[in-house]
């Protein structure tokens, strides 16, 4: 009873098991890394049961990826296969990059969660049952004409049928809730088995649940009950034989927190605001998965946040248009079907040339779609989504926590070339989650907003008069001039601008300088953004593996497989969508083959493509997860091999 | 050294300092040359802004006129102001999001039936029910201009256009039902040839705090000559126009031989002849309930304009959204002087832990 069970003897918080002699001894197996996947009934809990199990692996020091997975109804026919929500984490002692493909321990809690997700498990995986609801209509219910703990339909796994909701039942039983409500802490119990099993420190959740449960004590003492009888059990049942270490991944040394996307895209609007002294205009309408920003930044109205829940998605960005007009930082969260709606008033922002930053969080489409599924199905409409010819400056994180950088990289572009920009983030960066070192503030970029004070060019008559569309020559951007500054008074539109005054003009060479001038200041971006950074450990690659956004974990997991089993690989992955960094076609075309693996039927293939003239290879799917590494590592060995 | 004006709609506008040379028309007149068809009433309207807006006594560089599209929405190019000639519909949209972020600006939009009431008509509806602090001028031509011609949502039924060729189907809005409807804290309607009654009615808007809605009608010379002659020939215009004035009672025609009085029939109000004082409505326009204005705006005909009442329906007061959106910022705020040291612990928050 080394190692984990020492360390968790110093919290100092769990009743002991004191009764009689220890016999039951347990081993502890080392491990280098678990996928754990809680599943069960979209009112089970799961969520919460994965974000705690995650948050103590998160201050036990593993590396950690989480993947969590809902239906977007919110409480879909119990015990049906529709209905289930999960929740994955991949934890680790070295660095990881991916949720992982297929888990090594499932924790169902209904014959619905078993089926749904029995078929993504290896073989010998372990599955924790509650088996209180293998009865006949839930078994029914969940498409099982036989109950499956009572046949050999599961000899490939290590199976333990629990009853978990009895168990939990009976452990609650003195706060007097009711039997429904005493059921319901069957995830805490189930959470305290699982904490038990891999050694996590509890003290985190133990005040999480005060704290979430402060105003109901009898609620809150049967979870913290529930959660610690889960814990013992596992300590004395015969059950499990083995308790499992995973030892923290080195890590630089700093602070650290878990960190989702949504979350950290939240706090790099906030920063980019104090970074830009600009305040924060936030208009928005919900939408799946994009709402969370919206309730984050509308806690952080003491940073100057205002946030707005505009009547429509035209409305939300359309206010933040009108609030950059006025000298605000105007921002817009919303998704796919979102960015369509605003398409036009984002063209608008084109030809006004205000800053404004248009959050994408896609989600599996067209249409309505897989409203809480992911995808990348909408970077040609960030790219070519407007009438005329309107440009539109992208970038896309690639981890949850990358969201941070990536809000303060858009609102940057933003303000310094003013013009819209949008951030293609996605479902899987909303939701999931891993270790975030927190940046020293001193160290973000600052943002200079220049606003215009004064008359930039002098009338046919001597006087100093503004020209609101008076470039300046390095960037192609127009001067801010805020309403309020006296002797800049202009008028500013959606018709065709004439160079440098501003006015009206249908003068068919103005026309084509200004469509080209546009054009020509986007494109100049790439001249402030990084080179390409290319990791080929050996040198010797001959394939590249080139991607963008949300598949920076996946296709860095393959890589790393496929180097695992001998062969060379180069990976890249792009922040800028548009512009490309200007050293990208030289990269490319480095490669005998450059594979480009998407969660879309091919957008940024299509694109490197048309620019590039470079025969790049695809590796496509649209199934609303992220790319799993094992098959995507075949296939980039198929390309190497071939 | 700004003055602040008494004017609640522009309180924290700055004024023109003491000692500033008074405005004018001409500092209000832009170098662009105005493109609107001979004739076309939207010449007067421009004509009463230009001359009223001096009056405010506002700095010029602090007022902002923002449009959508259409033949009215070209107004903010021919103001020397700040605006923005936006898009289709969407121009109440965009000054919510500008009048919110900044108290210090006269903010005030300007759009068509067609912008206001057909493909913005949800913008409308909602800037109406938040009363953000806006002037939404909306001219009402009863037909589409720019477009050349088609039926609009304020067209009677039955009208004949290039793509109404036997005959509009629509049932019209009543842009003052409509505001009213939305609870808008300040819904008025005037004429574009009545300089004066235009006049008051826009001091009347720009000393609101809130969202002030005035319909004006307006005669287009090309498509819809004449919609609103019965209100503006002299011979006829003493038995259409119901004249609102608060505190007054509703009375009209030769002589005041007419007047407004409550319909117990239906619960509204109609027209009645020879109607004895008592029995004659008393325009009530800070009326707390807006069931009465409503009413007074039913006396609008649909179809061809044979009566309407003309000036201020409703006007009481409401807190804003902009200013409560602003106070809650500005309590939360108050208690984060350094806002690089707030995030800093923003960012540090929430379970963290360190690795040596």
């Amino acid at each position: 009873m080394e190692g984990s069970a020492g360390r968790l003897a110093a919290g100092a918080v769990l009743p002991r098991y004191e009764e009689g002699d220890p016999a039951v001894s347990k081993q502890v197996q080392q491990l280098d890394r678990v996928i754990i996947r809680f599943a069960g009934d979209s009112g089970d809990g799961m969520q919460l049961t994965g974000d705690r199990f995650t948050q103590e692996t998160a201050s036990f020091g593993n590396d950690l990826s989480t993947l969590p997975n809902f239906p977007a109804e919110i409480r879909a026919p119990q015990g049906t296969l529709p209905g289930v929500s999960s929740f994955q984490l991949h934890f680790a002692d070295h660095d990881i990059l991916t949720p992982g493909d297929a888990p090594d321990v499932l924790v169902a809690m209904n014959p619905a969660a078993l089926k749904a997700n029995l078929g993504d498990l290896k073989k010998g995986a372990t599955v924790i049952v509650d088996s209180h609801d293998f009865t006949g209509r839930n078994l029914a219910k969940a498409g099982y004409a036989d109950n499956p703990l009572e046949n050999d339909s599961l000899s490939e796994y290590d199976v333990h049928a629990l009853e978990l909701t009895d168990m939990t039942v009976g452990a609650v039983k003195e706060f007097g809730l009711s039997r429904k409500d005493a059921g319901r802490a069957k995830n805490m119990f189930a959470l305290g088995l699982l904490s038990w099993m891999y050694g996590r420190p509890v003290e985190s959740t133990i005040s999480f649940l005060e704290r979430r449960f402060a105003k109901a004590p009898d609620i809150r003492d049967a979870n913290i009950e529930a959660f610690k009888a889960g814990w013992n059990f596992g300590e004395t049942t015969e059950a499990f034989a083995v308790q499992y270490e995973v030892k923290p991944a080195p890590m630089a040394t700093g602070v650290y927190r878990n960190i989702t996307g949504n979350l950290a895209l939240a706090y790099g609007l906030v920063a980019a605001s104090t970074q830009s002294g600009l305040p924060l205009f936030l208009g928005s309408y919900p939408i799946t998965p994009a709402s969370d920003i919206l309730h984050e930044l509308s806690k952080h109205k003491r940073f100057g946040v205002t946030t707005f829940q505009a009547e429509d998605e035209i409305a939300g960005v359309g206010a933040a248009l009108g609030a950059s007009f006025g000298g605000a930082l105007g921002v817009t969260t919303t998704s796919g079907p979102g960015i369509a709606l605003k398409s036009e008033t984002i063209g608008l922002g084109v030809m006004l040339e205000l800053p404004l930053v248009v959050c994408d969080i896609q989600r599996g489409g067209p249409s309505t779609g897989l409203p809480t599924k992911t995808e990348q199905a909408d970077l040609l409409q960030a790219m070519f989504g407007r009438n005329g010819e309107a440009p539109v400056p992208i970038v896309a994180p690639q981890s949850p926590a990358d969201c941070f950088d990536a809000a303060l990289e858009a609102a940057r572009i933003a303000v310094t070339y003013r013009t819209p920009v949008l951030l293609l983030s996605d479902g899987y960066l909303a939701n999931g989650s891993e270790p975030w070192q927190i940046p020293d503030v001193a160290s973000l970029p600052t943002i200079e907003p220049g606003f215009a004070t004064e008359p930039n060019h002098t009338s046919m008559k001597g006087e100093p008069e503004f020209w609101p569309y008076l470039r300046d020559e390095e960037t192609l951007a127009r001067p801010w001039a805020l309403p309020g500054t006296k002797g800049l008074e202009h008028r500013i539109g959606g018709l065709e601008k004439g160079e440098g005054h501003g006015n009206i003009s249908y003068d068919p060479a103005n026309h084509d300088l200004m469509v080209r001038t546009r054009a020509a200041k986007v494109a100049g971006i790439a001249r402030d953004i990084p080179p390409m950074e290319v990791d080929d450990p050996s040198g010797e690659a001959t394939v590249l593996v080139l991607g963008w956004g949300s598949t920076y974990g996946p296709i860095g997991a393959a890589c790393r497989l496929v180097r695992d089993a001998g062969h060379p690989v180069a990976q890249a992955h792009l922040r800028h969508l548009n512009p490309f960094p200007a050293d990208l076609g030289d990269v490319l075309r480095r490669y005998d083959s450059v594979m480009v693996p998407e969660m879309n039927l091919g957008q940024l293939r299509m694109l490197l493509r048309a620019e590039y003239l470079v025969d790049v290879v695809g590796y496509n799917q649209v199934r609303g997860l992220p790319l799993r590494a094992a098959d995507l590592a075949e296939a980039i060995t198929k390309e190497i091999t071939k | 050294m700004s003055v602040s004006l008494p004017m609640p709609g522009v309180r924290e506008v700055p004024g023109l300092a003491e000692g500033d040379a008074p405005q004018n028309r001409k500092d209000f007149t832009s170098d662009q040359e105005v493109r609107w068809c001979p004739g076309c009433g939207d010449y007067a309207v421009l004509a009463a802004v230009q001359g009223f807006l001096p009056q405010l006594g506002l700095r010029r560089e602090n007022i902002v006129f923002v449009s959508g599209i259409g033949c009215s929405s070209r107004f903010p190019y021919y103001l020397d102001t700040y605006g923005m000639h936006s898009i289709h519909g969407r121009a109440p949209a965009i000054a919510t999001g500008l009048a919110t972020a900044r108290k210090d600006l006269s903010v005030w939009v300007v759009t068509g039936d067609g912008d206001a009431l057909s493909i913005g008509g949800n913008h409308l509806i909602h800037a109406l029910r938040r009363n953000v602090n806006l002037k939404i001028l909306l001219f009402n031509n009863r037909i589409y201009g720019l477009t050349k011609g088609q039926y609009s949502p304020t067209s009677e039924p039955g009208k004949v256009t290039k793509s109404t060729p036997m005959g509009s189907l629509d049932n019209p809005f009543n842009p003052v039902s409509l505001a009213l409807g939305a609870e808008g804290t300040f819904v008025a309607r005037t004429v574009d040839s009545d300089r004066k009654h235009l006049t008051s009615v826009l001091s009347a808007a720009a000393a609101h705090r809130g969202t002030a809605l005035v319909e004006i009608y307006q005669n287009c010379p090309i498509f819809n000559d004449g919609a609103f002659d019965s209100l503006k020939d002299r011979d006829s215009a003493a038995e259409s126009i119901i004249p609102l004035e608060h505190g007054q009672p509703i009375r009209f025609g030769a002589e005041g031989r007419r007047g407004v009085v409550r319909d117990p029939g239906t619960g509204g109000v109609r027209i009645a002849e020879d109607p004895a004082d008592g029995d004659v409505l008393v325009h009530d326009a800070h009326a707390a309930d807006p069931t009465t204005a409503f009413a007074l705006s039913r006396l609008t005909d649909a179809g061809v304009l044979a009566h309407a009442p003309i000036g201020i329906f409703r006007q009481v007061e409401a807190a804003t959204y902009d200013d409560q959106a602003r106070d809650q910022v500005t309590t939360a705020s108050s208690g984060t002087p350094d806002r690089t040291e707030a995030l800093a612990g923003l960012l540090a928050g929430g379970d963290t832990w360190t690795v040596n």
